[in-house]
């Protein structure tokens, strides 16, 4: 058996586990493990310009990869800058593995130079964590570090490795384990059999059914088996934010997102349904608006993989706990021995209650696009969707620009469409969009991102030139922090407090001085020249600085306490 | 309601601190906690009481049940159960008193396990509200101090939990 040191283990253990690129930053404690990288060749590390943005690196990449993203950081502050990257993870169950180095084992808890409670600080917001003991235990804990990862309802899990750990001066046998098996964790591989039958007997008898889809199809690797029972059935569909893709966007029974900033259409047959097969989402808070007026008159069957996230906000009349692909095949095979008729006259009327909640309004997302003097951030995300064929993978940041991103790109795939929903972490975009580029390096990638949202990472404009990662930045530029302004416009009679920044830098100018390409965009016509310009610069990163209306707000909206129906429909309309 | 559930977890450095961390992020109160390893030492049994409706357990135990420490826990009052508190209280004992707390003690089946002049120090062993009672039949104003080991209990009959 091969003897190896624990630093080496440790970029041993990664590169048979199959990783290609860490993410990371060096210092003190990861000295050694520095080293071993240095001298090896199957792993690749990615020299990021803040923690953070390593973390959020590893999550772009297993957003479109569905496997868990590697970062690596020194110990204190090196770790704690990936706290918002892990809670980011966490909140959208993201695969993730981040290792982090620490003081030597005997000064823990002596307050030495950099030492922080990793493992303390990062434990509500990780699935699972291990502080290493002994070098010897380096592949194992690697190991079901990255099975914990991706198995189950996924999430990321903190390896902290102590200096010493990792001494180049101490081997130790190496043999990187096949299999991994932990007593106290099972998760679950098959729904309830009884309870699929019993699902599909509902929805058989539905008369107003909708599915509602989230990131859990996504992540289950599920949206063939959703598509087919759509299909099958013909049921419209209804996603979630992180659930787009998991159907296809611009499919007929699609009817848009759902919830706070979903569109009408979805939000009224949700709220009128009389079935609602809910697939991995978790009726947060965003879909729901007040739970006690939520869809008063729906059964509901929710498949989810975490037991946890069944009845936890809205009770389920039909639970099942299982991985959403196992399960939607129960469904797809107990369809076919169904016995039983369907209504087919109550389901043809559903379809034109919907074909006309969704016409009367002239499409899921109608939008005022004024006099064309001025260019509306809608316009932005339309062409950016018809200049890239609908096929590119697009990240966002946080803000108005996001949920323009989710209304008006129709995503048609899966894990293309890349944002953070549960966390609404600014700063996500760029590294996101850089992880899912060096994967992915002939594929489109656009990070849809705010004047506010992209100074929280730009710093990463400098690795991206260091690694040739041609993203493209649409910077949907309302010189405004659009979202916080349009609720001061809308709840704190437009007193705009510190919504807004003086002194933006030329973002022209920021992008060509890290050696990137800069195209300012101001009026509605230079709009598609110029950004067929920026796709058609295949390998440079163009950052597109797009001066869009500031007073836009982002409609529909729920009102807040109401139920999901009570929306805002434009600044003036509700219903 | 209140709850007891009792719970295997690996004997892990950390495990405790994630179980409790979990209730306080949560937001779930713990009304007692106790902790030991079992004859397994690879594993330890953590018995806890808290206050909630039935959604509120529900979900505390379904997120225990996510620690990827816990093997195994089950909802003591569910079923019919023996649960025993110890408690140690050091208890004013001259003069009159001492005849009569003496007396107290013995009604309770107590021990008393330690003597001085002024003082006896007594150990009882019962549910939360004989140890509660006994308190009041010795008066509060006699008490000096009160140590209680929090709840811990086990299924009645063929019930284990066990690997
Ligand atoms: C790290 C972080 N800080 C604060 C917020 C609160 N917040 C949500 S949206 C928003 C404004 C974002 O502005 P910008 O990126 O310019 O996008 P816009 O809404 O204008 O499209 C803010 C401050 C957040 N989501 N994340």
């Amino acid at each position: 058996m091969e003897l190896l040191s624990g630093a080496d283990m440790v970029v041993r253990s990664l590169a048979d586990e199959g990783v290609k690129h860490i993410y990371g930053y060096p210092g003190g404690a990861l000295l050694h493990v520095y080293d071993a990288i240095f001298r090896q060749k199957e792993v690749s590390h990615i020299l990021v310009r803040h923690e953070q943005a390593a973390a959020h690196m590893a999550d772009g990449y297993a957003r479109a990869t569905g496997k868990p993203g590697v970062a690596l950081v020194t110990s204190g502050p090196g770790a704690t800058n990936t706290i918002t990257g892990i809670a980011t993870a966490y909140m959208d169950s993201i695969p993730m593995v981040i290792i982090s180095g620490q003081v030597p084992s005997a000064a823990i808890g002596s307050d030495m130079f950099q030492e922080v409670d990793m493992v303390g600080i990062s434990r509500p917001i990780v699935k699972h964590s291990f502080l290493v003991k002994r070098a010897e235990d380096i592949p194992e804990i690697i190991k079901k570090a990255f099975y914990l990862a991706q198995t189950g309802r996924p999430g990321p899990v903190v390896v902290d490795i102590p200096k010493d750990i990792t001494d180049p001066n101490l081997k130790f046998e190496y043999q990187y384990p096949e299999t991994i098996k932990l007593r106290s964790y099972t998760p679950p591989s098959k729904g309830h059999n009884g309870q699929i039958r019993k699902a599909v007997d509902l929805l058989m008898q539905a008369r107003r059914p909708i599915i509602y889809a989230g990131g859990g199809v996504i992540m289950g690797n599920a949206s063939t088996q959703l598509t087919q029972l759509a299909k099958d059935l013909n049921v419209p569909v209804t996603n979630t934010l992180n659930g787009l893709g998991g159907f296809p966007g611009s499919d007929c029974q699609f009817v848009g997102m759902l919830g706070m900033h979903g569109s009408y259409c979805a939000n009224m047959a949700m709220h009128h349904a009389d079935i609602i097969l809910a697939v991995g989402a978790r009726f947060d808070d965003r879909v729901t608006n007040n739970t006690a007026k939520f869809c008063p008159d729906a059964k509901i069957i929710h498949i989810d993989i975490d037991p946890a996230s069944i009845s936890k906000t809205i009770t389920a009349d039909v639970p099942i706990v299982g991985p959403v692909g196992a399960v939607l095949d129960g469904f797809l095979r107990h369809i076919t021995d169904y016995s039983g008729s369907r209504d087919q006259e109550a389901i043809d009327a559903w379809w034109r209650q919907i074909d006309e909640w969704r016409d009367s309004r002239g499409g899921l997302f109608p939008y005022d696009k004024g006099d064309g003097t001025i260019l509306k951030p809608q316009q932005v995300i339309e062409a950016l969707y018809e200049v890239t064929g609908g096929d590119a993978f697009v990240t966002s940041d946080v803000g108005q620009h996001q949920m323009f991103a989710a209304q008006y790109y129709r995503f048609d795939k899966p894990n293309r469409w890349i944002n953070s929903g549960g966390l609404g972490t600014m700063g996500f975009g760029l590294p996101a969009a850089m992880g899912v580029k060096l994967t992915h390096p002939d594929a489109t990638v656009a990070c849809v991102t705010g004047e506010g949202s992209i100074q929280m990472n730009i710093q990463e404009l400098s690795t991206c030139l260091q690694y040739d990662l041609g993203v493209k930045i649409i910077n949907v530029n309302n010189q405004a922090l659009g979202m916080v302004r349009q609720w001061q416009d809308m709840m704190y009679d437009s007193r705009y407090s510190h919504s807004y920044m003086e002194s933006l830098p030329s973002f022209v100018k920021l992008a060509e001085s890290y050696g990137h390409v800069g195209i300012q965009v101001t009026t509605p016509s230079d709009l598609r020249p110029a950004m067929e310009e920026a796709f058609s610069l295949k390998d440079r990163l163009v950052f597109m600085d797009i001066r869009v209306d500031a007073n836009e707000h982002v409609y529909p909206m729920q009102i807040k306490d109401g139920s999901m129906r009570d929306l805002w429909l434009s600044k003036t309309e509700r219903t | 309601m209140r709850r007891i559930i009792s719970v295997l977890v690996e004997n892990e450095p950390g495990a405790l601190s994630r179980i409790v961390g979990l209730f306080s992020q949560r937001n779930y109160n713990i009304e007692t906690l106790t902790v030991a390893p079992t004859e397994d030492s690879t594993l330890s049994r953590l018995t806890v009481t808290t206050r909630g409706n039935p959604q509120v357990v529900e979900q505390i135990t379904k997120q225990l049940n996510k620690l990827i420490d816990v093997v195994k826990l089950v909802d003591l009052t569910e079923g019919s159960h023996v649960e025993r508190e110890l408690m140690l209280v050091k208890v004013r004992a001259s003069g009159p008193l001492r005849a009569e707390v003496k007396r107290t003690v013995d009604i309770f089946r107590g021990h008393i396990v330690d003597v001085t002049s002024s003082v006896y120090t007594i150990q009882l062993v019962g549910t939360q509200e004989k140890l509660d009672a006994f308190i009041e039949a010795v008066g509060h104003a006699q008490v000096l101090e009160v140590v209680r080991s929090g709840i811990t209990g086990i299924a009645r009959g063929e019930k284990v939990l066990t690997l």
